[in-house]
């Protein structure tokens, strides 16, 4: 992978030293408590880290085919002396806020909204940083008619094209293709206590062990946390929270996300545009281990080091 | 693109052995089916001269990936790709029985090593490449095997400039490979961009079942996009969507049907004439014919300006009476000029 990977305080190493235990049968407290603070009410959201991290930004509205979806923010922004393109999931604080940003789980128009604004940055040359922040794409009938599943491959297509450097960040809590909806990216970064994973815990608890009150067991069989997807090639990058996670200091959170993102840019933005695709492309076609036929498992894309501290 | 060429490794002799397995005893005695919409009563035999269709109503029942192939080609005509491809087991996942328990009764119940088969075939004489689920392998989800064989069979047509046909019957990503399963939706919708770069046309069929994670990636981005009567295609279930935003659902929630209506497939195929319509439009699609070029009639390519001018001149001029009411804005005043 890339050399040159940020430096930044060594918290990262207290997620790792965790790793090491989170293999056990037995529930691992240290690992359900840091998935809990991937959706601690207090955590910093999108719009938290847009404002704090650019010095001006224009919020776009709507997909110019059906509607503006508050799920999904988008728009552009002031980043160290250069236009850059955010987007990303936006939980609410309160119950009101909750529910006109429908707890993060955008609608097709959230991703018709977001791929708008990066069309514009690819035409412009602006780079485009997501931020990923969703228990998942919203499950109704009327996201469902409008083609939630189109909307969010079309997404993804969209980034893979992209000729700009793009950075995905998911900043809190990263469940099933609403977010790697997001997803495509040169580099995808994670924050300390952020999880990635396929599905919610509560959601595979009900599928899989067919109660729902199984979701610390299944926390423990998906081990999501950014320290594990680190290791499995799913992210390059684990970005340090301050201590006690990102919830305590919402100021210092988005200085050190602000830094990682900008060290981040600078090495891509040192690439054109055909280096940054094949690269891209070749990242996740590196991903996902399989049996070779003598039985031992080829596990292409992992990495035995633990993220740099 | 060597990896490719060194992953072909059947025969068709092999093929037809495992086709053999489709006759054990065991197999037999599950093929006979009773239609579960009108009751009526099928034979193994029956089941599979009517392509898994109810000649009494028209239900389309499940079909495995290796009949589907049988379906879709030529009698024994096809050659299957990267069969030996088999899953690992990442996160060394336990739910109520450990994933490498689940991929074993799979393997033996189906006689398959994965939820998807890619072979090379030949449709109504058209060379393709085909990858077809099969939902009996574990709901056909859709983990790093079936990921890795849908970015080969991309990759392998885009490399020989032949169209591709994906067959979808699936629940979605593999919960049991956990995030790495999830970047499977990644990889197929960057792998499909490669016939897009090869200007190879992709045609999808969407089996019962098409949702989650594999309606969110490849499923949807066909070139052209057929959808078998009745079945289910949706990102969330009706199950989930009810439980989450307590809205009662239609019957007809998320089907093949529904799904037309909405403007999310080209059309609901009858799997009867599956074949029939995929070789129509790949005929359709094909490349010109050096041939059947040169055999357009001499004399049509020259003397082009030529002939416009006579044909311009042929043309009746339009009366001075419809001309004096064409005025802006309105066209609807008339009936339809002949
Ligand atoms: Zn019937």
């Amino acid at each position: 992978m890339s050399g040159g990977k940020p430096d930044g305080p060594s918290f990262v190493r207290r997620v790792t030293g965790k790793l090491g235990r989170s293999s056990g049968a037995q529930v691992d407290e240290d690992l359900w408590a840091s998935i809990q603070l991937a959706r601690h009410a207090e955590r910093p959201y999108t719009l938290d880290y847009i404002n704090r991290i650019t010095s001006d930004f224009e919020e776009l509205h709507g997909d110019r085919l059906f509607g503006d979806d508050p799920a999904m923010v988008a728009g552009f922004g002031r980043f160290h002396d250069r236009a850059v393109a955010f987007v990303g999931q936006q939980k609410g604080r309160d119950t009101n806020e909750r529910t006109y940003r429908n707890f993060g789980m955008a609608s097709p128009e959230g991703y018709r909204k977001s791929m708008r604004v990066m069309e514009i940055a690819n035409r412009l040359g602006m780079p485009i940083v997501t931020l990923i922040d969703t228990p998942g794409a919203f499950p109704g009938a009327s996201a469902e008619e409008r083609g939630q599943g189109g909307a969010i491959s079309r997404s993804m297509q969209l980034m893979w094209r992209l000729d700009v450097p793009v950075v995905a960040v998911v900043i809190g809590e990263g469940s099933s293709g609403g977010a790697l909806g997001l997803g495509i990216a040169d580099r995808v970064l994670m924050l300390e206590n952020s999880t990635y994973s396929v599905i919610s815990p509560e959601g595979a608890s009900a599928i899989l062990w067919r109660d729902a009150s199984q979701a610390k067991r299944a926390a423990q069989a998906f081990k999501p946390t950014a320290a594990n997807c680190y290791r499995w090639g799913v992210a390059d990058a684990v970005i340090p929270e301050p201590p006690g996670g990102a919830h305590t200091d919402h100021e210092q959170a988005a200085e050190i996300l602000g830094q990682y993102l900008q060290r981040t840019l600078l090495e891509l933005e040192a690439q054109t545009p055909a280096e940054r695709r094949v690269a891209r492309r070749d990242r996740f076609r590196r991903l996902g281990p399989l049996r070779d036929p003598e039985g031992g498992v080829a596990m292409a894309s992992g990495r035995d080091a633990p993220p740099p501290g | 693109m060597s990896r490719v060429g060194r992953n072909i490794t059947v025969s068709i002799d092999r093929l037809r052995h495992l086709g053999h397995r489709q006759d054990r005893p065991g197999r037999i005695a599950s093929d006979a089916s009773t239609c579960p919409k009108c009751d009526s009563h099928y034979s193994g035999d029956e089941m599979r001269r009517n392509l898994r269709v109810c000649p009494a109503c028209g239900h389309h029942f499940p079909v495995t990936a290796h009949e589907r192939l049988e379906q879709l080609g030529e009698p024994g005509g096809y050659v299957e790709l990267w069969s030996d491809l088999r899953a690992a087991d990442p996160l060394q996942f336990t739910d109520i029985k450990p994933y490498v328990d689940r991929i074993r009764e799979a393997e033996s119940k189906t006689g398959m090593n994965e939820a998807i088969v890619c072979a090379e075939i030949e449709v109504r004489h058209v060379p393709c490449v085909a990858a077809i689920m099969d939902f009996t392998f574990m709901g056909g989800s859709m983990g790093a095997v079936v990921g890795e064989k849908l970015a080969r069979a991309c990759e392998h047509a885009a490399q020989k400039g032949i169209p591709l046909i994906i067959l979808s019957s699936s629940g979605g990503a593999r919960m049991q490979e956990g995030t790495l399963a999830l970047m499977q939706m990644a990889k197929t919708v960057i792998a499909l961009d490669a016939l897009a770069e090869a200007q190879v046309p992709v045609i999808m069929i969407l089996a019962h079942p098409t949702t989650g994670g594999v309606w969110a990636s490849f499923a949807s981005l066909g070139d052209v996009t057929y959808a078998e009567p009745g079945a289910l295609i949706a990102f969330s279930g009706p199950r989930v969507i009810e439980e989450t935003t307590r809205e009662v659902l239609p019957a007809d929630f998320g089907r093949a049907e529904r799904q037309l209506a909405n403007g999310q497939v080209d059309a609901v195929v009858d799997r009867r004439e599956l074949a029939a319509r995929i070789g129509r439009v790949l005929h359709i699609l094909a490349p010109p014919d050096g041939e059947a070029l040169l055999a357009t009639p001499p004399g049509w390519a020259q003397g082009g300006a030529e002939r416009v001018g006579r044909v311009a001149q042929s043309l009746p001029s339009i009366p001075g009476k419809i001309m004096g009411r064409i005025r802006p804005g309105s066209g609807d005043d008339e009936g339809p000029a002949e």
